[in-house]
């Protein structure tokens, strides 16, 4: 019996031949990875068991992205913790403000993860580096800590469903309808426990930041990882980021598959979560005239250039609807220059948007943008949970950066078609 | 280690946002996080939740965030046992690695209302609705796992393996 790509990279890294779905294994970390938020808890877990010195600093990432810039005393006190807790195990990797970008795109970015590598982060999105051909796949903040001791963690090896992409991508579809699709045909917790494995000939046709998109909201379907095959998208990429020697893994032709799901790339629609679950996918026909008082454009799933680039070609021109207020959040300080350069920025305010430092902020509810009592938000970001934003009578609708830019000039949900 | 304790009794897909929602993630501490613990979903959790009790939810729960802070809240708030049909992954993880007992059994969760008194034996896994008298016992967990939960969670499992 063949091994699926996720299972390959899992065995290497656990110095075995071959393993098998439901095998406990021990296997070696390349990267571990928190943020302001996890680090701390994980932290206080270190110094509870009496750690010293955390195993290989080098292979270890701190990422100030979530309260940050430190909106409130608590929160400065948590990045203060981690600041010096990097300091003292002489942790390069430790992003402050300035330097910091969303974990997911900034991780990629600065080259720190790349195909093959096998990656645990405290933070449930960490399994966003599947699209590059690793292992990647998020935890919580004592497992992190036994990472950071250990460089290792324990597995339970996963059984994968396979989704074949087929044809190309129609107009307006990007990774973030693939995906959100894919969430509502299987539901909240239809990948639970499994690898999400991408094939097909439409990969070819999804950028790198599709591909990033679609992985970062396998976890979105319960899955434990989502993986892309590594093609000349994934190299073409690795050489320009990627700082170690990337290894390719493959799935064997008679590779386990608990199923096996075909989704046509050409017949797909512009694809809404509305709330309170991603599973609660609705497509133009099925929309309706609700006004919305938000729109959120960035997070770790959509804050990368080709996201600004779209809400730009949507937003060039047009005006944000005076009931909206439109948010655009870079991932990262490279994206946001690049955003700069490309005169992206001058049309976003020039449309009535505000454009903000790098920050997870409005996508956990944290800060720069909360929802008040009855407010509705279109957001390009993962999660449409009850009070996820704000309020508890709040409404987040899930959806691409087409569709997010084209509602902030609509007022309603509507795609640049409909404008 | 036996538990005893009434239910709250909670649906599909519990997500850690209403669990601990993210605006008191500016926190580390435990009886912070346990004073908002399900604040989201039931208000008036916090102000009923007694020593020993139970939760008992159906699908998928603790989908969403990996923040710790969740099963954390829920143990500091006094509860003893989880049983839900399924977890989410990580927060099954997390569960075990902090020490806060979780079981799955579909069939208990079936015959557990909201308010009844649940005993439960953890290592036999066998749980007893003494309100009505039925009992259910849960798949136990696997070997490795249960040697976590017996070192008393991964912190403690990790030191006497480098301690060997």
């Amino acid at each position: 019996m063949g091994m699926t790509m996720s299972q390959k990279i899992l065995a290497a890294h656990a110095g075995l031949a071959s393993v098998k779905a439901g095998q406990l294994i021990e296997a070696k970390l390349d990267m571990v990875l928190a943020n302001d938020i996890t680090a701390p808890v994980a932290i206080k877990e270190f110094d509870k068991a009496g750690a010293k010195c955390v195993a290989c600093p080098g292979k270890i990432a701190l990422v100030m992205d979530h309260f940050t810039p430190n909106k409130d005393i608590k929160a400065a006190m948590q990045c203060k913790t981690v600041r010096e807790f990097a300091g003292q195990q002489k942790i390069e990797n430790f992003f402050d403000v300035g330097r910091m970008g969303i974990e997911h795109a900034l991780l990629p970015e600065q080259g720190l993860v790349g195909a093959g590598d096998l990656v645990i982060g405290a933070d449930s999105h960490t399994c966003t580096y599947g699209a590059l051909g690793a292992f990647s796949t998020g935890v919580g903040s004592t497992d992190m800590a036994a990472g950071m001791m250990t460089q290792s963690a324990w597995f339970k090896v996963p059984a994968a469903i396979s989704f074949v992409l087929k044809n190309k991508p129609a107009k307006y579809i990007t990774g973030k309808d693939i995906i959100l699709h894919i969430i509502g045909m299987i539901g909240v917790d239809g990948a639970l426990y499994r690898s999400m494995e991408f094939s097909g000939d439409g990969v070819q046709y999804l950028s790198m930041d599709d591909r990033f998109t679609v992985c970062n909201m396998a976890i979105e379907a319960g899955a434990k990882n989502g993986i892309f095959p590594v093609d000349d998208v994934t190299r073409a990429y690795m050489k320009e980021h990627f700082k170690r020697t990337p290894v390719e893994y493959a799935a064997d032709a008679d590779a386990p598959y608990e199923k096996v799901i075909e989704i046509d790339l050409s017949q797909l629609k512009p694809t809404v979560s509305f709330p309170h679950l991603p599973e609660n996918t609705k497509t133009p026909e099925e929309w309706d005239e609700r006004k919305i008082d938000q729109v959120v454009i960035g997070s770790c799933t959509n804050g990368h250039i080709s996201d600004l680039r779209i809400a730009a070609e949507v937003l060039k021109g047009r005006k944000v609807s005076p009931q909206v207020r439109c948010i655009i959040i870079p991932a990262t300080q490279t994206i946001y220059l690049q955003a700069v350069h490309e005169g992206l920025v001058d049309i976003f305010i020039e449309a009535g948007a505000v454009v903000s430092t790098p920050t997870c902020g409005p996508c956990l509810g944290g800060h720069m943008g909360i929802l008040a009592e009855n407010e509705r938000c279109v957001s390009t970001t993962n999660r449409n949970f009850v009070g996820r934003m704000g309020h508890i009578t709040s409404e987040i609708y899930l959806a691409s950066p087409y569709v997010a830019a084209a509602s902030a000039v609509a007022g309603k949900i509507a795609t640049p078609d409909m404008l | 280690m036996k538990v005893q304790g009434r239910v709250f009794k909670y649906g599909n897909d519990v997500d850690t946002d209403v669990i601990i929602p993210a605006r008191y993630l500016n926190t580390t501490s435990e009886a912070e996080l346990a004073s908002h613990c399900m604040e989201d979903i039931d208000k008036d959790f916090v102000k009923k939740v007694q020593k020993g009790d139970i939760i008992v939810a159906e699908d998928n729960f603790g989908c969403g965030s990996s923040r710790e802070h969740a099963p954390i809240a829920i143990k500091a708030s006094g509860v003893s046992l989880v049983i839900a049909n399924s977890f989410a992954r990580i927060f099954y993880r997390n569960a075990i690695n902090i020490g806060l007992p979780i079981l799955e059994c579909p069939e208990a969760v079936k015959n557990i209302a909201a308010g009844d008194v649940v005993s439960c034996d953890l290592a036999a896994g066998v749980i007893v609705n003494e309100t009505t008298g039925k009992s259910f016992t849960a798949e136990p967990f696997p070997p490795f796992i249960q040697a976590i939960i017996d070192d008393g969670g991964l912190m403690k499992h990790i030191q006497k393996n480098l301690n060997k």
